[in-house]
This record gives structure tokens, sequence and C-alpha cells, in this order.
């Protein structure tokens, strides 16, 4: 294993470290004020490679709690808002695209039919 | 279907309540995630996305009404209300919590069903033909060497930290529809003078490296199945690579010795053991036929007035055409319920559409339903005066959409809508798709068209066998789509092939409408098939028109 | 390292020896380059001797040996790799080892039950917890349904005992 001395994480950007929570597998994001925060708005942003693995050694030291802690990129609105930065970490902030199934029959069904 | 005896029900209390114990290890931190992961897996539960996914398995697709319905109760109580039916006779649940899974899995032990081995690198559930038992074209059920495959392969504990993953598929029929050979071991019964046997095919896969399966055996007695598939599976847990998890499926091992070679080293183990305590024997195989309860289907001719006059309406004759497959017993008919409506994610299936499904089996067809690998329910004994009243019923619970094999019938994975491995997202090019192709007439017209979409390479949407395959990738954070053709999952499988560069998210509707169009233009009838006319025209003129300047 | 040897903790009588070492007095471990360049010797040696077999080797060199040998250790470079669990059985059912087979390396509770039903007798575990909990780990199913070198009743002898019980939905 590499010297965490000698670790380097290319980051290209605000970044923040998120992690799905153990019991339940939603997605968390390692908090400013510690332990781990359901709202990407409130996610600690880490701006150097040394920021962000000093969180990513905080959220591995809590696998008990999420699991799975890795960094994502963000991007910092003018008022401060965090956003996150692709779309892979947009649907897992924001929850699939497409309608969940509901009732005997689905809506979109229900419009063709 | 097969019944669970009390030596079925009692294994399922124990793994229920082994699980228990090693989630409330691992919830206090007893076992850490790297020694939980696997162990959760074997029991398919997935952490995607957004939440944990339970994948639970329906034994070679054959579902009874109430074990449908305890999927329903199942989707209410722990989850969001609706289920995702999949490629390998699965259904999944994609919101349920850790702490509350042991609980949803004692629901669903009571009624005999679990997910065990639907994940991690053992042997997974062996597949079949959803059709099984009933189609017209069958020489012998399947089901019952699927289920004697189903209780050797249970907990193997020589098996069970294989390489990766281990997939069976059966077929017993002319038509394969259970796509054996992209599997890691594809089993086709057949008879050889009045003796029933197997051809064994090995190291079919899709996936990143894409294999047609090898023949290694042309008949393999039906009382050494078992010895000769551990023969198979200590070869490669030996043998396959452990180096690389990109090599380690058997189709590598295979590729990487030769077939032939591969085949000698099976042979010469099975020798070892083929007159061991694996031999099946008439009574161990009659202990397991024994406990299959079929229905005593009733004694009916065929074309009943009925069905003779409820043709004469184009609305239900279009969805029989697709829809209603025939029966090996006269008077009766397989009936394909799509879960394919236009706008929706192909393969979903709400709380409340399974609890109806399960009341409509129970009231039209002895209360048995089918899994079909394309993502769609079946009824395997209707009858065929029935066709009418359930035609209505179906249509009125939004699984009557007459597209059963057609472009709309779109096989495709979960995507990065919940996917923590895909690339790109697969639901919504399908819905889009559908609703380019809502037109029940033109969609009639264009005939027999597999389309097929995975989200990323592992190629769960098996988009390689699809006529037309399509396959999300991402470039700088945007979704972008390779499109394949000619591919088929058949007995005459093939890989399909890559006709250009990927196409953008907004642009991979029209070009599969381009490719039907140039179909549509090149037929020499609409009797010549999407995948004939590839077949005989070559995929160059199919890439000109595709790739055209608008 | 606790070790259980047929079901109860015990104490690890084997010296595991460096291939350049002189060896001790005593029950010895070695590894398999060792046993086989000096195999002769070594069985011969006033003393037991186990051999410590790596997963990628093939267990039938070890045929001529065996009735010499008191330990087979094979191992678990990480539990997820199975491999030994074939070579035990084989050891075990096809070439008739009767000494003990130890399971050494990422050796787990939760996978115990499984190692026990291919042929291993001694467990060689990382957590003193997993020592402490073997026999309840052994006990987790009572239920078989394909059968090992182990003995234990599968579900066809179960079944053929209560023939011509006919099939009830449940």
């Amino acid at each position: 294993m590499t010297s965490p001395l000698q670790r380097k994480l290319k980051i290209a950007g605000p970044t923040v470290v998120t992690a799905n929570r153990l019991a339940d597998g939603a997605v968390v994001w390692l908090s400013a004020t510690g332990g781990w925060t359901d709202r990407i708005g409130t996610a600690a942003v880490g701006a150097t490679s040394d920021e962000v693995l000093r969180l990513l050694d905080i959220a591995h030291g809590d696998e008990n709690t999420a699991v799975g802690a890795y960094p994502a990129p963000v991007r910092i609105g003018a008022d401060g808002t965090i956003e996150p930065a692709n779309l892979r970490e947009r649907i897992r902030a924001g929850g699939p695209t497409v309608a969940l199934p509901t009732g005997v029959l689905p809506a979109a069904a229900a419009k063709a039919a | 279907m097969y019944v669970y005896d009390e030596f079925d029900r009692a294994f399922l209390q124990e793994r229920v309540a082994e699980f228990r114990d090693q989630v409330e290890r691992r919830l206090a931190g007893e076992l850490n995630e790297e020694e939980f992961k696997p162990l959760r897996l074997m029991n398919g539960v997935y952490l995607q996305l957004h939440a944990y996914m339970l994948r639970v398995c329906i034994p070679y697709g054959t579902l009874s009404a109430r074990q449908l319905r305890a999927m329903a109760a199942v989707a209410r109580k722990y989850d969001r209300g609706y289920g995702h039916f999949t490629t390998r006779q699965n259904i999944q649940f994609n919101w349920i919590k850790l702490a509350e899974l042991p609980d949803a899995m004692a629901d669903l032990a009571e009624v005999g069903i679990h997910g065990i081995q639907t994940s991690g690198n053992c042997i997974r559930n062996t597949t079949t033909d959803p059709w099984a038992g009933a189609a017209a074209d069958e020489v012998e059920d399947p089901r019952l060497y699927a289920e004697v495959i189903r209780q050797w392969s249970t907990l193997h504990p020589e098996f069970t930290y294989l390489p990766r993953k281990f997939k069976i598929a059966i077929t017993a029929a002319k038509h394969d529809r259970a796509a054996i050979r992209v599997h890691d071991v594809g089993l086709r019964l057949y008879k050889r003078d009045g003796k029933t046997g197997f051809e064994v095919s090995v190291g079919g896969g899709l996936g990143r490296s894409p294999y047609i399966g090898k023949t290694i055996r042309d008949f393999l007695p039906e009382e050494d199945l078992l010895s000769y598939l551990e023969a198979i599976l200590r070869t490669y847990n030996l043998g396959g690579r452990r180096d690389n998890i990109y090599k380690a499926r058997i189709k590598i091992q295979v590729h990487e010795m030769g077939a032939e070679a591969f085949a000698q080293k099976v042979e010469a183990e099975w020798a070892e053991i083929r007159d061991g305590a694996l031999k099946l024997d008439k009574a161990a195989l009659d202990a397991i036929r024994d406990r299959f309860l079929n229905p005593a289907l009733e004694e009916l001719e065929d074309a009943p007035a009925v069905l003779a006059a409820a043709l004469a309406d184009p609305d239900f004759a279009r969805w029989h055409a697709n829809s209603v497959a025939p029966h090996k017993a006269k008077g009766h008919a397989i009936v394909t319920l799509s879960l394919k409506p236009v706008g929706a994610p192909p393969g979903d299936a709400t709380a409340d559409q399974m609890d109806a499904i399960a009341d409509l089996a129970d009231q039209y067809a002895y209360g048995e339903i089918r899994v079909a690998h394309e993502q769609n329910l079946t009824l395997p004994y209707v009858r065929q005066k029935d066709l009418p009243a359930l035609w209505a019923k179906l249509k009125a619970i939004g699984v009557a959409t007459p597209n059963v094999g057609l472009i709309s019938d779109i096989i495709a994975c979960p995507g990065l809508d919940y996917c923590s491995l895909a690339n790109a997202r697969s639901i919504p090019v399908a819905q889009k798709l559908t609703e380019r192709f809502a037109d029940d007439a033109r969609i009639a017209d264009i005939g027999r068209l597999h389309l097929n979409i995975s989200g990323c390479i592992n190629a769960c949407g098996h988009h390689h066998v699809g006529h037309i395959g399509i396959l999300g990738v991402e470039k700088k954070d945007e979704e972008f789509f390779q499109i394949t053709l000619g591919g088929k999952g058949n007995s005459k499988a093939r890989i399909g092939e890559l006709i250009g560069p990927a196409v953008s998210e907004g642009e991979v509707v029209d070009v599969v409408e381009r490719l039907v169009e140039t179909y549509l233009d090149l037929r020499t009838s609409p009797a010549e098939t999407f995948i004939a006319a590839v077949q005989r025209l070559g995929t160059d003129p199919f890439k000109e028109r595709a790739y055209a300047p608008r | 390292m606790p070790l259980v040897k047929n079901g109860a903790p015990a104490e690890d009588l084997f010296t595991t020896v460096a291939d350049d070492a002189a060896l001790p007095d005593g029950p010895v471990l070695v590894s398999a380059e060792r046993f086989l360049k000096e195999a002769d010797t070594l069985v011969a040696r006033n003393g037991e001797i186990g051999v410590l077999w790596p997963n990628a080797r093939d267990v039938a060199e070890l045929k001529p040996y065996l009735s010499r040998l008191s330990v087979v250790a094979l191992t678990f470079p990480k539990f997820r790799d199975g491999r030994a669990y074939s070579q035990a059985r084989l050891l075990r059912e096809r070439y008739g080892f009767k000494g003990e087979l130890r399971a050494v390396g990422n050796v787990l509770r939760d996978q115990a039950l499984m190692m026990a039903r291919a042929g291993f007798d001694a467990f060689a575990f990382e957590k003193a917890a997993d020592a402490e909990a073997f026999n309840t780990a052994l006990a987790t199913y009572s239920h078989f349904y394909q059968p090992t070198g182990d003995g234990r009743a599968t579900a066809r002898d179960v079944r053929v005992a209560h023939a011509g019980v006919a099939p009830v939905e449940g």
C-alpha cells in the first residue's frame, strides 16, 4: 500500500465525498459539520487533493455507518449552493429520472389505451 | 409446478435465520463490508445507486398466483409498490432497507421463494423455456431437470466461491426460448433412441467479451447430468482465471484452452465421478418428478366458436396474433402478458398489477404464471374459449399491449436510473422508442424485431443478441449509444455487428427508425423478417442509411 | 490464529518452518516446494510432518505421500478464492487422505460449514470470535441438498425414507 503521504488524488474542481448509508442504502455525503448528511447542500467540500484525501480518510474510517465512499465532483453556485457535477451524481442526488410505476394501470399505459 | 416439501421449507427457514444473523453482525460492526458483501450478494442483495436492491429468484420462471401475491405484498410493505422482472427469470425490488431485508425474506420464504444465489460468484438460478410444460414444440418438460439442478447447486459447498458467476439454461423445445447458447452452460434436451439426454455447450455469454457456447458433448444421458455438471464446475473452479475479473468467466477459460482441450479435461474428471453419488437413477428423478403438481387440463377442442367470433374484432385479432401461442393440449393456448406498455419502463409491474394478474391466473390459468427472459409474463394454461374475456381484463390492467415479439417489446436493463455499474440510462431510451413505435398497425407491419438495450458493457439488456442492439456509453459526461445489427439469441445465436460510431441520446430514436425504414424499403415481401433481411443484405445498406445526413 | 480441530479449540502443535531454516524437533509444517524437494527425508524423519499446499497447485502431486502426511494445510488467500474446496474434496474423496485437513488464510465462520462439507476438519480462524462460534456456525443448516464425502444426510436420503407421501399445495 502506498504511504498516505505519497497518495495523490486527481481532482478537477470542488469535490465532495459520497457513500450509501449502511442501514438503508440511502445516498449520503460527508457533512461539513461532521458525520453524514442526506442533503448535498450541507456536504463538506474539498478544493485540493489533500483536503479530499482527508475527507476520504474520515469516510473510510466510518464504514459501519456509510459504505463505498468515493470522491464526487460538484459545482458551487454563485450563492454557495452545492450541486452534483455529473449525470450519475445528479441521479444519485435526485433519484431516477423516470416516473416510478404506480397503480394498477400505469399513467403512461392509460394514456396509450 | 414444483411443490416444496418439509425439507425445502426447513432449508429456507435456516437460510433466512443465517442471513438475519449476518445482517445483525454487519450492523453491529462485527462483519466489515468486504466480508459482508459476498454474503449479501449470495442472497440477492445489491447496493445500487439509491438503495439496496433485492433480486428474488423465480426458479426456472415458474410462479404460483400465491407467490406472485407474496411478491406484491413485499413490494408494498418494504418497497415502493412495484417490481422489475429481469432477463434471467428474476424479480428485483429497488428500495429495500438492509435492516428490513431479513423480514422481507422471511415473508417470501413463507411461500417458498427466495433470493439465494441470484448474485455472487456461484451457480445462479437455472433458467428455461417460459412455455415449459405447455409448448407445442416441446420434447419433454425441462423443469424437472432445472429443479434437479436447483437442488444440486443450492449452497454447493465446493462451488460457492467460483472465479465468477455461473449461469445454466435448459431448453427442451425445437425453438430455443431460453437463449442457451449465451449461457456458461447450455443444455438442449432431446431424445436419442428413445433415451432422454442433453447436448451440452459451454462458454457462451454476453458482457464485455461475448461468446457463443461451444458443444462439448453431443449426448449426455439424463442420469449423468449432475456428475457431468460437477466435472465442468470442478474444472472451472480449479482452472478458471482469478487474476482479472474481466477474464474470470468460464468462456475465457474455454477460449484460452480451446473447446476440445477443455472438453477432454471435463471428460477425464467425469470418468472419475460418473458412477458415484450423483447418479440420477429412476428413484432420484421420480422423487423430484412426484413433487411437480401439473394441472389436469380439460379435454377441449381447438378453435371454439367464441374465439372465432372474437377474432372478427381487429384489435383482439392483433393481440391474438402476437400474444397467443399454440399449446400442446387441444383447446388451450399460451398467453403472453406484455410488460412493455408505451412509455413505461420495460419489465416493471406494480403491486396492484401483480395482484390482479394473480387473480386472473387463478380464474383462467390454473393459478400458474411464468416469467420470460424477454421481461414479460406468461399464462401457460389458458382455455381458448376464455381468451376474449381474459383479453378484456388484461387490457384493463395495462398488460395487453399487442406488441409481443415486435419492435416495442424492448428488453432493457435498469440502466443509470438505478444501477451503480451503468454508464447511460436505458429506460428513457426505451420509453422514447415505444412512443415512436406506438402505432399498433405499423409495428405489426414491421413484424418480428427484437430490440435490446444495455446501459453498459455488462450487457444485462442483451444488446449483443438483439436484432437491433443499443449499448449506452459515456463520453465526457454525456450519454451516447452504440448500435449493433444482426444479433440473435436463439439456437442459431450470433453476436450483432457494430454499425458505426455511437450516436447521441437525441439521435438514437431517429437512427433506429431509419434502420427500420431501410428494412421496409428493401424487404422482398412482408414475409421476410427484419433479421432475415439483414442476413440477406448484410449490414452495409443499413449503415449507409442510418448515418445518412438529414 | 485460533485453531479449531474436530469441533474443539486445539493447540497448534505444528511449527511452520521457513524453506531455508533447519528443521526443529517435533511436528513441522513446510512449504510445498520444500516438501517435494526433500520428501524422502522428510517422511522418514522422526516427527510428524505437514505441508502447506498452495491453491493453484494440483493436489495429485501429493498422492505418493498422503499416508505419511499428518497435515495438509490448504490456503484461502481471500475467502472468496474457493479453489481449496475442490482440492479438499479431491484429497478426501478421491485420494483417501485420512490425516488433518486444515484451512488456513482468510478463514471465517461464514464459510466453516462449507469447508467441513468439503472435508476440512481443522480451521485456523483469523478472529477469536469466529473460533468461539464454530459449533454454532456448523449447526446453521441441518438440511443439505447435494452429497459430498462428509456423510451428512442429503435431501435424497430424507426423501427416499419418506417416499410415497403425496405433495400438497403449501
